[in-house]
């Protein structure tokens, strides 16, 4: 069994994260957008007033003003949800931020199907697309809230731009402080050898739970947890691809452009093997209790073990 | 500085303007030409910084949101010091620091961040004054923005902004030459009255004529003892300013003259100090 240490979002895991950097770190500034508590970045508002902005709902001077705060010598931290954060100002973070390389963090909040009851027009869905395609962005997916924590800390110190995305709905928090987090490098959650699991966010839990699925078939999956999908960590996957022979991958996010994508791109030029991916599949999302969406949406723990099933047919 | 010395500067500024866009074989002439007592006046009066140190921590912050007339801002950084005017026939070429638009990642002394798309940069100038706020540090943030730019909702959410928070340490800078590339910014889409926008914004308003160097220079100097609310200088200009067959016309917007017109520039412009 998966051990679990209770259930948690991963915006709570940013809001602590930043405040234990502003402790340490008086060049932190953090910029929200009339939505600060429900991406609890509000608690570093209490601690911090003079290095708290919030723009009201304006996105694009949300990441101007961070930009700004940037050339000024500080270290903005911006939060919002993840299409706002990502999409409204997109041409903004990749002219202003990127191409000048920045140092703009940039928290997606409430990303994935996951946001439930509110709908399509507040699940992020694309936001990994459009984000790790712009030159000089890092893009990092924790699985849990004490992942998010470690990234924001760590974003912090990765020099120029960094997309967080995690997530509104309490998820199981299955990883330990004393785990090893370093941006760019993947962790092997499990070992296997007949396929490996390649996933990102909240979808590395459900590969945990398709790997016992589908130990009961005897079938020994490596389950990787891939936080950081720019710059993506080639080695661990295409050791991966040699040793196991095909790949599942999976994410809570479309499969064009995102996740999966990203780790194809990466065999195709490497080592071309079966793959499967598991993600929304080029539609919107839309209301309804948060897992019930990950069901009607094929992102659970079954649909990754039948994505194996398939992906070991073509091996 | 005298006004009289500042002239002859922005005369040697618009000469070179209409040099290096000659040897580009691309470029933008016209904002270019109405931008330069704005310029001149600023960065030779008003501004200040550490040529030995661009990136100084006490220096003034200037973004030019209009990024597509950065031949000015290359002249005048230039001839103020901050790198060798040589350099200046390379805009545009292939791996010069002078690109189309500013860019900072080709670390241009004098460059502080990449613009070039608009109706970002009063945005960028709110942030740093925020950041200057903050750090209770009394460097001042210049913002040169264009007239038909002011048709992007962007510059609104920073305008709002920068009221909201009192960064009277920003001064936005608006070269109104009342034209766009489709044709006059009020047939187009009418942005006036802009003055009248900013006060209901919240802002100080100072409207000059923007080639007068002495109206100019009064238009900083009131910004400066400016307290508790960001200044918009409203300059009158007119484009391709200081080249007769350019004025006021929509064409030399994005246009390069044939060398015998620039001979005709360049003489116009060393008849004007006569």
């Amino acid at each position: 069994m998966v051990e679990v240490f209770g259930k948690k979002a991963t915006r709570f895991g940013f809001g602590e994260g930043i405040i234990e950097l502003g402790k340490e770190n008086p060049k932190i500034f953090v910029l929200g957008a009339d939505t600060i508590s429900s991406v609890v970045i509000d608690g570093f508002k209490k601690i911090f007033p003079d290095r708290f902005i919030n723009v009201g709902i304006a996105e694009t001077n949300l990441i101007g003003m961070a930009a700004g705060l940037a050339v000024a010598g500080f270290i903005p931290f911006v939060s919002t949800y993840g299409v706002f954060a990502s999409g409204r100002p997109w041409e903004h973070i990749r002219t202003t931020v990127c191409y000048s390389n920045l140092n703009v963090k940039i928290g997606g909040s409430h990303s994935g199907i996951m946001v439930g009851p509110d709908g399509a027009t507040h699940q992020a869905l694309e936001d990994i697309a459009i984000m790790r395609c712009l030159p000089r962005m890092k893009v990092i997916v924790p699985c849990d809230l004490v992942e998010t924590k470690k990234a924001v800390v760590a974003s912090a110190y990765s020099d120029g731009p960094v997309y967080i995305r995690y997530g509104r709905e309490n998820i199981p928090v299955f990883t330990k402080d004393d785990a090893p987090f370093e941006v760019g490098k993947a962790n092997i959650l499990r070992d296997g050898n007949d396929v490996a699991i390649i996933s990102c966010g909240t979808m590395v839990y459900e590969s945990l739970m398709s790997a016992e699925i589908l130990e009961k078939k005897g079938i020994k999956a490596r389950v990787i947890n891939i936080h950081t999908v720019k710059p993506i960590d080639e080695k661990t996957i295409i050791d991966a691809a040699r040793e196991c022979g095909a790949v599942v991958t999976a994410e809570e996010h479309q499969v064009y452009g995102g996740f999966g994508s990203a780790v194809a791109e990466v065999l195709v030029k490497n080592y071309p093997i079966p793959v499967e991916m598991v993600g929304v599949a080029d539609r919107f999302g839309e209301s309804g209790e948060p897992m019930d969406l990950m069901s009607r949406f094929g992102l659970r723990d079954v649909n990754i073990a039948d994505a194996v099933l398939k992906v070991l047919k073509r091996k | 500085m005298e006004t009289s010395d500042l002239k002859i500067i922005s005369a040697d500024v618009r000469k070179d303007i209409i040099k290096m866009l000659s040897l580009a074989g691309t470029g933008h002439p016209g904002g270019s030409l109405s931008s330069v007592e704005l310029l001149v006046s600023l960065y030779f009066k008003h501004m200040k910084f550490n040529l030995k140190d661009a990136n100084d921590q006490n220096r003034d912050y200037f973004i030019l949101s209009k990024g597509h007339v950065c031949p000015v801002l290359y002249a005048v950084l230039a001839r103020r010091g901050y790198f060798n005017p040589d350099e200046l026939c390379t805009l545009r070429k292939t791996g010069s620091r002078l690109q189309g638009h500013p860019a900072k990642d080709k670390e241009l002394p004098g460059i502080e961040i990449s613009t070039g798309s608009l109706g970002y940069g009063l945005s960028i100038g709110a942030g740093i004054a925020a950041g200057m706020k903050q750090s209770k540090k009394n460097n001042r943030v210049y913002v040169l923005m264009g007239d038909g730019e002011q048709q992007e909702g962007s510059i609104w959410e920073a305008a709002m902004s920068a009221a909201h928070f009192k960064f009277d340490n920003l001064c936005a800078i608006v070269d109104d030459n009342g034209l766009q590339i489709d044709g006059t910014t009020k047939d187009v889409m009418n942005v006036y009255p802009l003055a009248d926008k900013y006060r209901a914004f919240g802002w100080n308003v100072i409207e000059i004529d923007g080639h007068n160097l002495e109206a100019v220079d009064k238009a900083y100097l009131q910004f400066k003892t400016e307290k508790g609310s960001p200044t918009a200088i409203i300059a009158k200009t007119v484009k391709g300013k200081g080249v007769s067959y350019m004025e006021n016309l929509v064409e030399w917007h994005g246009k390069i003259p044939s060398k015998e017109l620039v001979e005709r520039a360049l003489a116009e412009i060393d008849g004007s100090l006569r």
